[in-house]
Formats: C-alpha cells, structure tokens, sequence
C-alpha cells in the first residue's frame, strides 16, 4: 500500500515536471485549458449537455424495447418463422456495419425530406441512435439468451411452462446476467455517440462548445464538454468493473462447491 | 379370469422418432398402469431418454400414439403445456433454476402454470422440502447444495404439482457413489406412497428392488420385459443376457 502510494506520487511527479517543461507547453494550456473560457463556456455547454441527456434516456429506453423485439425473433424457430428470422438477422448485420454517422446523416436530414416535415432533432437522434444501437443490443440479448443451457429450458417445459413463461421466468433472468458487462459497455458508447447529434444541428454540448470556441478562438469549451461525457461515462464504466468482477468470484465460488 | 385389467394411465403405441437419419424409437409399445413402477434398461444411446421425452412431449414423435388416460396427447390440436404439467420429470444433471432459491424452484410450477396462491404454494413447498430434509435450504441457491440434496430438490420441484406419472431419467448417474443412496432412498419413498414412476436407470440393484416391471431397452426397440425376478435372472433374449453380463461384470 504504501510502495503503491509512493510510487504513483513520484510517478506523477515526474509527469507533471516533464509535461510543465516541454516547449510549447503554455501555449497548449492557453488554448485547451483556459480556466476563464471554460468558466465562460460552462452554461452553454451544461445546457446543450442536458439535451444529450435527454437523446441518451430516451434513446435506452426505446433500444431496450427494439432490441429486446428483434433479439426475440431471432431466436424464434420453426419454419414459419424464416422470413422473420432472416429480416431480423439481416437488420443486425447491416446496422451493425453502418458506420454511425452515415445512419445519423440518413434519418437526421433523409427522413425530415422525404416526409417532407420539420422533426425536433431530438426525436431524430433517438431514431439514428435506436437503429444502429438495437441492432448491437439485440445480438448481446440473443447470445445471452442462447448462452442459457438448453436443458434449462427442457427443464422449464418439463414443468408446464409455456414458451413466453420459460422465457420470462427461466431463460430472460438468467441470460441477463450473462449480458449485463457487455451491455453495458454498448451504453458506454452510447453515452459518447449522442454526442454526434451535433451535426443535425442539435444545440448540444458539443455545438454549444464550438459557438463559444469559435468567439474566444480557444479550444477549451471542447475540453469541457468532453469531461462532461467522461463525467457521464466513469460511474457506468467503474459500475461494470465491480459487476463484471461480482460475477467472476460468484462464479468461483460455484465452482468450488 | 378375474376382474379385467384396469387400463393403463399412460400408454405407447408405436412410436417412431428419428433425429435425422438416426432412428432411436422404432416402435415402442409400452403401457404404464396406476401406481405401476417400470424401470427402463438398456445401453447409453438405446433411447431410455429419448422414449421419456417423447411422453412428456419434451420431443415431437414422429409416428406412434400415447395416450394419457383416454385423452390422446399426440394429437397435434393437443395442449401441449397443459399436458406436461400433468406430469413431473427429474432429469440426470438435475436442471435446478441457478437463479431461484430452492423453495421458489419448487414453487413455480405451482404458481405460475396452476395459479396457486404464492403462500399456499410455499407452504406447500416448505412441507415437501421438510419431508426430503431440506427446509434449512429453503432459501438457498441450488449452487449452494450438494449434488445429492440437488437432485431431491429437483424431485420435490416433480412432484409438487402432484403429476399423475413421475418420469426419472437416470436421476443417480451424475452423483458421486455416496451421494446415490439418499435420493433413491427418497424415490423408494415415492414408490411407497404410490407414485406411478417409469424410470430409466443403470441402477440395477434398486430396479429389482423397487419396480413391478422392468423394461430392456435395445437400439430403439424393447427387446424384453417382465417382473425383476424374471427378468435379472432368466432372461429370455441373448441380447438382454449379453448386457446384464456386461453390467454385472
């Protein structure tokens, strides 16, 4: 413990006095790091941030329904249910090769054209959002879901439970354990990709920033909307290092009994 | 003659079931009468378990009937769901619910197929568990039991429902030697209060023991059947005396 603390204060130290001497160094730290502009950009960057917030609450919500949808019938058998199998499946593959910004360019400005209305960018950054991240979720909940061993399933049935009611109380529950750590790394990017709703013209965090950049001719208001999203991301991010761990000793456990 | 035969409370009749080209049912005819033990024998991979999935309509047959009483359950237009309820299956690796405690493993059926009140149902439940000597575990998770109180565990979650037939597919063939003893001890119970039980089984001594019937299972077809006594002793077929020779050894 205190060979760790000692070693972290002397490695910062060295950081600090290298990063301090390096030419240039004022220079960087007038433009990305001016604590006047980023105090200056700070309500307008907040208040283009909230708007994220909303993109990205809306948005879990409506991925968490589609997803679950398509992850369903994905796994759904018999014959009659080829074609929506091969919809579903051809859904996940195509939304999962788009880039993002592409789907972001199609719906942001495509869908307002051919519908020819004025949509709030809101609602067309939860529509880009929900289709390219549904499809990255759906394939998480369907290899959760086929990751349940068969026999807990034969198990369930054996019982006289239908197939929505295995489903529900057998398969769901357990498969979510499974899916949780790579889930929620799918929500960390989401918390980034929001941010790009920017380019709709959406006044968020990120063209909040660019409005006060582009008056001050400093770069900082960026730095301040990105600790707004590191600051959104870290909890998530420390949250699925403890589960992920939670699950790697439960699972320990279990084997040693 | 006496009186005549009651009729039996499950009955096979020709039943065929094919996993692709492998035909592992080529036939069966096999009849079940109330409180009737029959142990099923046979090889690994001679269709024991196969044949019980088929009943409980786990696996669709592919030619055959069976019936439940006089109602064919085989019929397509069947309530499959509604028929499985009405039996109780205990399987090799015993296929506990990980993420339920014990008593709520034993309880869903109840509450959630026959819509029994959650109280009436766990205290139902804590009854069984009591009578197999695992009330304490109650409110555990089956990882946290041995394999034995597992696999009595996954009996009392069978036979909550009360089914009218019990299918045992090899339930001791994954414990440790010293763990076999209490759950048979627990069906032997079962077989006392008078359970109609069809069990697939390499547990020769407990088959001549407990059943009324034994069944020779051979690469999809039932080569011989008749009392333990008979049976184990005087088979009839070469095919039954090469494998009760095999077993014996």
């Amino acid at each position: 413990m205190l060979v760790a603390v000692a070693s972290t204060l002397v490695f910062a130290g060295i950081i600090w006095a290298t990063v301090i001497n390096t030419p240039g160094w004022a220079s960087v730290q007038q433009s990305f790091f001016d604590p006047e502009v980023a105090l200056q950009a700070l309500p307008k960057v907040w208040d283009g941030f909230l708007i994220n917030l909303q993109v990205l609450g809306l948005s879990v919500i409506t991925v968490a329904l589609v997803a679950l949808l398509v992850a369903v019938l994905r796994t759904l058998r018999g014959p009659v249910f080829f074609p929506v199998r091969v919809i579903a499946a051809g859904y996940t593959d195509l939304l999962r090769g788009f880039p993002f910004i592409i789907v972001l360019y199609l719906v942001g400005f495509g869908l307002p054209t051919i519908t020819n209305t004025r949509m709030p960018v809101v609602l067309l950054g939860v529509i880009a959002v929900t289709l390219t991240y549904s499809a990255y979720v759906a394939e998480v909940i369907r290899a959760g879901i086929e990751a349940v061993h068969p026999s807990q399933r034969l198990a369930a049935r054996a019982l006289g439970l239908g197939h929505v009611q295995t489903l529900r109380r057998v398969v769901l529950p357990q498969a979510l354990r499974k899916m949780t750590p790579p889930l929620m790394n799918d929500f960390i990017s989401m918390q980034k990709d929001v941010g790009l709703i920017s380019i709709l013209g959406a006044m968020d965090a990120i063209a909040g920033a660019r409005s006060v950049a582009s008056l001050t001719y400093n770069f900082t208001p960026y730095v301040v909307a990105g600790i707004l999203f590191v600051l959104l991301a870290i909890p998530t991010i420390r949250l699925t290092d403890w589960y992920t761990a939670r699950l790697r000793e439960r699972e320990q456990a279990g084997a040693i009994l | 003659m006496t009186t005549p035969a009651p009729a039996p409370l499950l009955r096979a009749s020709g039943l065929w079931k094919a996993f692709g080209e492998r035909e592992v049912l080529r036939g069966i005819d096999l009849d079940l009468a109330q409180h009737e033990v029959v142990a099923l024998i046979g090889a690994s991979g001679s269709g024991k378990s196969t044949l019980l999935r088929c009943l409980n309509l786990l696996e669709p047959i592919d030619d055959g009937q069976i019936f439940l009483g006089d109602v064919d359950i085989s019929d397509p237009r069947a309530d499959a769901n509604a028929i499985r309820a009405r039996f109780g299956a205990v399987f090799q690796s015993y296929n506990l619910f990980p993420h339920l405690s014990v008593l709520d493993n034993v309880t869903l059926a109840s509450r959630v197929v026959h819509r029994m009140p959650r109280r009436e149902a766990e205290d139902r439940g804590r009854e069984l568990l009591a009578r197999v000597g695992l009330v304490d575990k109650a409110k555990e998770h089956p990882d946290r039991l041995s394999g034995g109180q597992q696999q009595r565990a996954a009996i009392v979650r069978a036979i909550a429902t009360d089914p009218e037939v019990l299918l045992l597919d090899e339930i001791t063939s994954a414990l440790d030697p010293e763990l076999v003893g209490e759950v048979l001890e627990l069906v032997r119970e079962l077989v006392g209060d008078g359970a109609t039980i069809l069990m697939a089984t390499h547990e020769m001594g407990f088959a001549r023991d407990v059943a009324d019937r034994v069944v020779f299972l051979d690469d999809g077809l039932i080569v011989e059947q008749g009392p333990p006594a008979q049976l184990f002793t005087a088979p009839q077929h070469a095919r039954t005396r090469e494998f009760l020779a095999r077993f014996t050894a």
